[in-house]
């Protein structure tokens, strides 16, 4: 049986990539920057899932549950800091957040 | 061969279509709920890797856990859609999607017609075993003290979670 060529999921894991880093770079919504930052790792995830099975290493797929387990760790204190920084500032939007301008 | 061709076709159409819904809607809740889907085409991929415990994970870790979460929080700030600023920010908007581009451009060239490109390194699926059993041995024996590590990871989350989002700290 026959399997398609690595570079179809690298090529589409390059595209999804780069959609969400303009997404990072566009957007003004925390949340909405953040879930973009999500899809970034999954497409690097990708990757590490087509590398793994087309190489025969396990080594990818580990890396890819670390990876999931820091994205949750990331979600859980990034989303804190959305709702702490709504508390003080009544916005999520990231221009209006100027504590650290000088 | 065919089957997997257009299982492939469809899963990556759908996979970059939610993606360019998720950052282009307005309403942050329809942005969650395309990334949702997002995550279940990415499912489905995984799936046609052979990685079968890697798609159950995607679903569950992805589009249960991590969903929910931001779900709740957008709930419990009761965004509105965001307001277009799009005349105000259109010099920055074009300049980064100009950047994407070019960085896409580099990454898929490495990728194809580089030095080395991916497939004279792998040229086909070799590992048709991505059971919670192989995924289970590579982790308890070779990746355990990074597995270890990894909780480390969650409760540092856990106890900086509790902690930012206290009212009266000290």
């Amino acid at each position: 049986m026959l399997s398609l060529p690595i570079e179809y999921y690298l090529v589409l894991s390059a595209v999804v990539f780069l959609i969400g880093m303009a997404g990072v770079l566009t957007r003004r919504n925390a949340i909405i920057i953040f879930m973009c930052i999500e899809l970034m790792l999954n497409s690097v995830n990708l990757t590490l899932v087509a590398f793994s099975q087309y190489m025969g290493d396990m080594a990818g797929q580990i890396l890819v549950l670390l990876v999931m387990t820091v994205a949750a760790a990331e979600a859980a204190v990034g989303l804190a800091i959305v709702l702490s920084l709504f508390r003080n500032k009544q916005t999520v939007y990231l221009d209006e957040i100027n504590l650290l301008k000088w | 061969m065919a089957l997997q061709t257009v299982l492939f076709s469809i899963l990556a159409a759908m996979a970059v279509i939610s993606a360019l819904m998720v950052v282009t809607r307005k309403s942050p809740i329809s942005a969650t709920m395309f990334l949702v889907m997002h995550f279940m085409t990415l499912g489905g991929l995984y799936l046609t890797l052979h990685a079968q415990f890697m798609a159950v994970i995607q679903v569950l870790v992805y589009a249960g856990a991590i969903m929910v979460l931001v779900v709740f929080v957008i709930m419990l700030l009761n965004l509105g859609k965001e307001e277009s600023l799009s005349d105000r920010v259109t010099s920055r908007e074009s300049i980064s999607v100009g950047l994407a581009m070019i960085l896409g451009g580099v990454v898929i060239y490495a990728f194809t017609r580089g030095l080395h490109p991916a497939s004279t390194v792998a040229k086909e699926i070799v590992n048709r075993n991505g059971t919670i059993e192989a995924v289970g041995k590579a982790l308890f024996t070779t990746y355990v003290f990074p597995f270890e590590m990894v909780s480390m990871i969650l409760l540092a989350a856990a106890v900086g979670a509790v902690v930012l989002t206290k009212r009266h700290l000290a």
